[in-house]
């Protein structure tokens, strides 16, 4: 390439079918502002300076050694389609085979992909050149003749176009945009409903019997007397044909509950603290027999506070780690949430099943800006 | 090499066919000749670039099956163990991509290994930049969307995470609704509308659906493409060294060179992420079961582009929460999932123009920084890995805390004081490395490299022989830029004895306080002359030489 310079060879320019693309006709050439620059844009071949060609026989060696990684791409393509076939839908099902058949695919495909990108590698660092041209950097910024030609133009334009000179238009344009510009945003009002009540309100009631969650089965106060670990997560007891586990997603969402039994005389302050807007209510009157029942949804980000210790009557949200006393009206006593866990007033019935007396008093879930307000 | 410049007969076909109706012989060469600077450092972006082509190769596969519906079914499928269990069709249809399709498994662990991949390359290649000054007149805006990728990016990655429905995936979307409850005022009216309902509802994965199939890659394909033709413009930064300045950029050419490179590197990046598809098991959906909101697993992690806000949500406490007029502003929440989103991309977009304001410096630059020559910017760089890092260790406390022994709260405590002291102590020990290191580039420049040659002089004095460095080292070390501000070089007082007004201000000032701890410490290479000034090695080289005579 080097010795066989066609720059001033003019020779290519001739009629249009022997034209050569990529080569500039050389009166349209960019005269640069500093010609002095020995490294000015440069048409034709690399100089010899920028080009360090590979010996030949490292060239020859680059091709060999390129071949064979490609050779081995070849192969790993024919491995993944073979891979593909050797196991079918039905066998996959199997997660044990379903690992080998990700591990052949996969396997085979990295050895196609990888062949592919060290045969391009080799052939670029021993069979190419190793180039270092050089390349101006455009000036920055343009010269002042064209940024006030540019400046001239854009303004002439703009008078003659009235948009400057005519207000009433101008304005009436503007006017005209806002009302359309509201349009979409307004649009997405029917995304969802208003919030109302919906984060306040949940299936509890009084009355409402506890379902273990997960069955069908109604708690009595002695399931937890009897369990060794002392809590229970329990859901409102509604048989709806229509949900698996008889509430949907949203409901059980909110109403999910902890039920704890806590040993005589480890009840805290708190809990016989008279409650706000009841007369002389206590959190105690909410308990049945040792019993007590606390929203699982913790009040920081809405995990379920799942984990309870028994012997410090703690729970804890396994997710971001806000601690509750269980004893101590669900305080908080460690950790990023805001509010206690809102406790469920319990009881039992006629046929000594345990039943909520009524709502909770305070929204479940993620503490939200109007949780407080009714 | 050929001697033959003619192009075949069937390749000028074509040219000409295309270059008759868009005239783009001129615009193509030079398009073809366009020089890349060669560094190692410059392959992170590209990394980032391939694994975002191989997320829309994959994810486009994923569409082919997955339904993202949350519509209960009762599973039915070919994985035994979920057979019965009531769950979404999202998290059916995710089954059955992994069960039912050959090669299923497969292409949603390369989505999601180059999702993890394409962030980290992002990350790191945003670090690249920040490091070197690459960001400098005139590629701030360049940086500008590539901070706007970065958080599109994050966003992208959490809504790809939470589509399949199982129950670490639910979970995230469930701490999403949490943290967006506690925005005040609107807090639940934005949660109502984004779940069209309560949470989880049923219309949140097909909404997500379409913003992360959609919406968010037509975004972020718009911003890469920008980010490239700025690029493409502009032209690379380069590394100090021989030959490369301000104006002229040395390098591989696109043809042939860099093409071939280039590919080379895209089925690289493509086949590290196929091998960790294939052996390295990251998203195995069919173990977690599919979400209930009642239920929880601990030791939960999300993607690690959200484990610092993961971190910070778990390790900011509660004290600062308040209430006006019965109505909570939840700071506990607020800070950690939002504020500190707003603050990385924040700090990240405001500091070229921060950096500008305190320096003074309207130059244009193109040959990077080395960082150790911008000892500051390196120091607030660290200290920003170490908060970021802190925040990202927190998202997992209670695996620290089991692995380590230590209780759950004290490691909270130790993670909310280093989350203070880390970035301080990260800043200072940055900085004086940097300084370190320039003490020892003057010190190179001015006596050579040590050459591990002992001699023992005739006076019975042993040194040891500095050798003369390379012109290439000679001219990198050389290449260290005075590092100034005009708040400091503008004189207060002009010469007419009149204070200058702008820097007799409050701003004027808190400006020049900004320079001079800016600038201050720098080691200086006024007067300094390469290779001159050991005079007792000099000396002893000629009386070695005399010796020998």
């Amino acid at each position: 390439m080097t010795e066989n310079n066609t720059n001033d060879n003019n020779e290519a320019e001739g009629p249009a079918p022997e034209r050569v693309v990529g080569t500039p006709k050389v009166e349209e050439r960019v005269v640069s502002e500093t010609p002095a620059d020995p490294y000015d844009d440069h048409d034709g071949p690399y100089r010899a300076f920028e080009t360090h060609a590979r010996p030949e026989e490292v060239q020859r060696r680059g091709e060999k050694i390129a071949s064979v990684w490609f050779l081995l791409a070849f192969l790993g393509g024919i491995g993944f389609l073979v891979s593909y076939f050797v196991f079918n839908s039905e066998e996959i099902a199997d997660p044990q085979i379903a690992q080998y058949s990700n591990m052949a695919l996969g396997g085979t495909l990295t050895l196609a992909l990888f062949g592919i990108g060290a045969g391009m590698t080799v052939w670029a660092r021993q069979v190419m050149p190793h180039y270092e041209v050089h390349s101006p950097y455009d000036e920055l910024p343009s010269s002042e003749e064209e940024k006030s030609s540019f400046g001239t133009f854009f303004m002439q334009s703009a008078d003659e176009s009235g948009f400057t000179k005519r207000p009433l238009m101008r304005r009436t344009l503007i006017l005209a945009m806002v009302p359309l510009g509201l349009a979409p945003i307004v649009l997405l009002r029917d995304t969802g409903p208003l919030p109302g009540d919906k984060f306040k309100e949940t299936l509890w009631e009084n009355g409402r019997r506890m379902y273990v969650e997960g069955t069908h089965r109604a708690l009595r106060p002695e399931d937890l007397e009897n369990d060794p670990y002392g809590m229970i997560s329990a859901l409102p007891a509604i048989d709806d044909d229509h949900y698996p586990h008889g509430i949907s997603l949203n409901d059980q969402a909110k109403s999910v509950i902890l039920l704890i039994k806590m040993p005589e005389g480890d009840w805290k302050s708190r809990m016989t603290e008279e409650i706000e807007g009841t007369d002389g209510q206590t959190r105690l009157n909410w308990t049945h027999n040792g019993i007590v029942a606390y929203s699982k949804i913790c009040t920081h980000v809405g995990c379920p506070a799942a984990l309870y210790e028994r012997t410090s009557h703690r729970i804890l949200c396994p997710c971001h780690q806000s601690t509750f006393d269980a004893a101590d009206a669900a305080h908080v006593v460690f950790g990023p949430a805001h509010r206690p866990l809102p406790q469920l007033p319990i009881g039992v019935d006629d046929e000594g099943y345990l039943i909520a007396t009524g709502d909770f008093t305070e929204p479940p879930g993620p503490t939200f800006w109007e949780y407080a307000k009714d | 090499m050929s001697k033959n410049t003619k192009a075949p007969k069937a390749l000028r076909g074509v040219g000409n066919y295309i270059d008759d109706r868009f005239h783009l012989a001129k615009a193509g060469e030079k398009n073809l000749r366009k020089v890349f600077p060669n560094h190692w450092s410059f392959m992170l972006g590209e990394i980032a670039l391939y694994s975002f082509i191989i997320l829309l190769i994959s994810g486009v596969f994923l569409t082919l099956w997955f339904k993202p519906s949350m519509a209960e079914v009762i599973y039915d499928g070919s994985y035994e163990r979920l057979q019965g269990v009531p769950m979404s069709e999202a998290y059916a249809s995710t089954l059955f991509i992994d069960f039912e399709v050959r090669g299923g498994f497969l292409v949603r662990q390369i989505h999601h290994w180059a999702a993890l991949i394409f962030v980290a390359a992002l990350v790191v290649h945003m670090l690249r930049v920040f490091f070197t000054g690459a960001f400098r007149k005139p590629r701030e805006i360049n940086w500008l969307i590539g901070v706007a990728i970065f958080a599109i990016a994050v966003v992208e990655g959490l809504f790809g995470y939470s589509l399949p429905d199982d129950l670490p995936s639910g979970m995230g979307v469930r701490v999403l609704q949490g943290v967006m409850l506690a925005i005040p005022l609107v807090g639940s009216y934005i949660s109502m509308f984004l779940f069209g309902g309560e949470f989880p509802g049923e219309d949140i994965i097909p909404r997500l659906y379409m913003l992360h199939i959609l919406a968010l890659p037509a975004l972020l394909l718009g911003l890469i493409v920008a980010h490239f033709m700025i690029l493409w413009h502009q032209k690379h930064t380069q590394y100090p060294g021989t030959g490369r300045t301000e104006k002229t950029v040395v390098g591989t050419p696109m043809f042939p060179a860099f093409a071939v490179k280039a590919g080379g590197f895209f089925f690289f990046t493509f086949a590290v992420i196929a091998l960790l598809s294939a052996f390295v098991q990251i998203n195995p959906i069919h173990l977690f079961g599919p979400f209930t909101p009642t239920s929880i697993t601990s030791g939960l992690q999300p993607d690690w582009y959200l484990g610092f806000m993961e971190g910070a949500l778990r390790i900011f406490p509660n004290w600062f929460d308040f209430s006006i007029g019965g109505y909570p502003i939840i700071i506990g929440v607020l800070i950690p999932g939002l504020g500190i989103m707003g603050l990385l991309f924040g700090a990240l977009a405001a500091w070229p123009f921060l950096e500008q304001w305190i320096t003074g410096d309207k130059r244009v630059h193109n040959v990077a920084d080395r960082p150790r020559n911008a000892p500051v910017r390196t120091g607030l760089g660290v200290a920003g890995i170490v908060f970021y890092g802190v925040l990202w260790m927190a998202g997992s406390n209670d695996i620290l805390s089991e692995t380590f022994s230590i209780s759950l709260y004290t490691t909270t405590y130790i993670l909310r004081t280093l989350l203070i002291v880390g970035p301080i102590l990260g800043f200072i020990i940055a900085k004086r490395i940097c300084l370190g290191l320039q003490r020892r580039d003057k010190e190179t420049l001015e006596h050579g490299y040590e050459s591990g040659i002992i001699q023992q002089l005739p006076s019975g004095e042993f040194i040891e022989v500095h050798k003369a460095s390379s012109e290439e080292t000679e001219h990198v070390l050389k290449s260290k830029p005075p590092v100034t501000s005009t708040a400091l070089t503008e004189p207060e007082v002009d010469d007419k004895g009149v204070e200058n007004p702008e820097a007799r201000k409050g701003r004027g000032r808190f400006r020049r306080a900004l320079a001079h701890w800016y600038t201050k410490d720098n080691v200086s290479l006024d007067g300094v002359r390469a290779h001159n000034g050991h005079h007792a090695h000099d000396s002893a080289e000629a009386e070695k030489e005399e010796v020998a005579h």
